[in-house]
């Protein structure tokens, strides 16, 4: 049962999603290869060639896989068919994006977000937002899997993988990329910080937002997170939405500053290890995931954490 | 060169609705649960209608899998403007694999230029079937959509991606997903939901479509996530202070 995990090194992540990949992989199975696809993968295989239980990284190196877009990675990863039986991918915006097309070209049905390796054929992912746990065990001769990476841990750093070069010729194709505007944060990227600092409507702007949360996350050299509601609202990108359509996030610290805890901003936090909310109302919903909440104005206490944390 | 758009849309559980598991844990349990269309369909189809206004289309095909009830949903969807509506009759769930077969059959029957649809449905949250439609048709596909617009034979699309914002042209046939801050979806007006009674409804039974839906995937059981316990609450900023330079000196 070889497994291919597919690793975007575009990403700020990817060493972080790369090594929580593999371990959900060395639960299926043995034989894991890593493909990185694009330009400069040299440096990335590098960086992943360490990961425990990783035996090869495959290069496919080729300027129209630099972005990962869907129909040149299918045309790709089709002619590795017959050499894997799961294919595999962190469930970023990458993954997501690439997997279920390659599903439908090996005509097997994905199972998306995995949180859980029950048996190798058989997983748990969440529905309805998190609201419930499935598990279901698929039938196909091939697998395709994109997994939550922040339900798994990463994977040590004692391996030696091999890296290989495989032909990466690909044909012309009927999309191409325009531009890109990267996200420009000085902060730690938030799909791998350790530390994220989130806030929420109750910042009422921009000005506030920036003036309250970007220097408490400075102080606790946290990424900068962000409700669904603060975003919409224009307080902050969308890059920063922490939530189900946002993204998924387990840090060791999670600080919520005036997020109320909607359910779906709680279904992309709720795994962290410590939860932390600073919130005027006390019923909010956040306090009942928290473990350890404070009842108060967000314009008074943070600037007086952030005072505190500095003595 | 106008284009005609088709819109899938799935009937779902309401966004505010609670979920339950049921007690056997067999699955979630829906029933007296409210039904309405995915959100994220409501997107997709509202940006159908404005590139129809625009004048960048000149049809706007919904079409939705499922029990009858789906038909609210479509007639719903004729409302806030769709042209008309087709319903493909399904006894039961069908999986995104399957739904995406059934949706490339339409698309050619239908002979449509483009396919907008939600990014995923609010209930089974996979986020597969656009992609699967997509390489099924053979087409060009852009997800995560934030902003589209139709010029000279192409479609452009800003995509909302974990770093930032990635803009794609794709010539046509595409499929687009859509993602949450595309637009804001109006309401129907109730002249419309009058009007819409008489757009055109037709149905289709799975069956005679002559595509493969037998599940792939076995749901095994369905579970209450892990609950969190609620902690402490503390009483100043000055304790909060101390947990957090106490956990942070930790990691």
């Amino acid at each position: 049962m070889s497994i291919l995990v597919i690793v975007d090194h575009t990403e700020a992540s990817f060493q972080d999603s790369a090594r929580r990949a593999a371990s959900a992989a060395a639960e299926i199975g043995t034989g894991i290869h890593i493909l990185l696809a694009g330009v400069e993968c040299r440096q990335a295989a590098m960086q992943l060639s360490r990961i425990s239980g990783v035996d090869a990284i495959i290069l496919a190196e080729n300027q129209q896989l630099d972005r990962h877009l869907a129909e040149p990675m299918v045309e790709l990863l089709a002619r590795l068919a017959s050499d894997y039986s799961v294919f595999m991918a962190p469930a970023g915006t990458s993954g997501k994006n690439v997997m279920p097309r390659l599903a439908a070209r090996l005509d097997v049905m994905q199972v998306s977000e995995v949180i859980k390796v029950v048996a190798p054929d058989t997983f748990e992912r969440p529905i309805y937002a998190g609201s419930a746990i499935a598990t279901v065990s698929s039938s196909d001769p091939t697998l395709v899997l994109t997994v939550r990476s922040s339900a798994f841990e990463p994977a040590a750093l004692d391996g030696a993988a091999e890296v290989r070069q495989m032909p990466a010729s690909i044909g012309a194709s009927a999309s191409r990329v325009v531009s890109v505007s990267p996200n420009m944060s000085e902060r730690p990227d938030l799909g791998s910080a350790r530390v994220v600092v989130s806030g929420g409507r109750a910042l009422g702007s921009r000005e506030a937002f920036e003036s309250l949360i970007l220097p408490l996350a400075e102080r606790m050299n946290a990424a900068v997170g962000a409700s669904r509601a603060a975003v919409d609202a224009g307080f902050v990108s969308s890059d920063c939405q922490v939530g189900q359509t946002g993204k998924i996030v387990a840090p060791d610290i999670y600080v919520a500053c005036g997020i109320s805890g909607a359910i779906q901003h709680l279904a992309g936090m709720k795994a962290s290890k410590m939860i932390v909310a600073i919130n005027r109302d006390p019923e909010a919903p956040i306090f009942a995931v928290s473990d350890y909440g404070l009842v108060a104005d967000v314009f008074e206490a943070i600037p007086e954490l952030t005072r505190q944390l500095q003595d | 060169m106008t284009y005609s758009i088709l819109v899938p849309v799935k009937q779902v559980a309401d966004s505010t609705a609670r979920i339950r598991v049921r007690n056997d844990g067999s699955d979630v349990d829906l029933s007296g649960v409210k039904m309405a269309a995915n959100p994220f369909d409501e997107i997709a189809l509202e940006e159908a209608i404005r590139q129809r206004e625009a004048g960048m289309a000149r049809e706007v095909v919904v079409v939705s899998i499922g029990p009858r009830t789906a038909q609210e949903t479509l007639r719903k969807a004729l409302a806030i403007g769709a042209d008309r509506a087709i319903h493909v009759l399904a006894p039961r769930e069908i999986e995104p694999l399957a739904v995406a077969k059934v949706l490339k059959k339409i698309a050619q029957r239908e002979a449509v230029d483009l396919v907008f649809l939600g990014k995923q449905a609010i209930d089974d949250d996979c986020n597969q079937t656009g992609q699967m439609l997509a390489e099924f048709l053979g087409w060009p596909q852009a997800t995560f959509a934030s902003s589209v617009r139709i010029a000279g034979g192409e479609i452009t699309v800003v995509r909302e991606v974990d770093d930032g914002l990635e803009t794609l042209a794709l010539s046509v046939p595409a499929v687009v997903s859509v993602d949450l801050r595309l637009n804001e979806p109006r309401y129907a007006s109730l002249p419309n939901i009058m009007k819409a009674k008489n757009k055109p409804l037709a149905e289709i039974a799975v069956e005679d479509l002559g595509v493969d839906i037998a599940p792939r995937l076995t749901l095994l059981g369905v579970r209450e996530p892990d609950v969190r316990q609620a902690g402490t609450m503390v009483r100043s900023v000055g304790e909060l202070a101390s947990i957090l330079r106490l956990a942070a000196g930790r990691i």
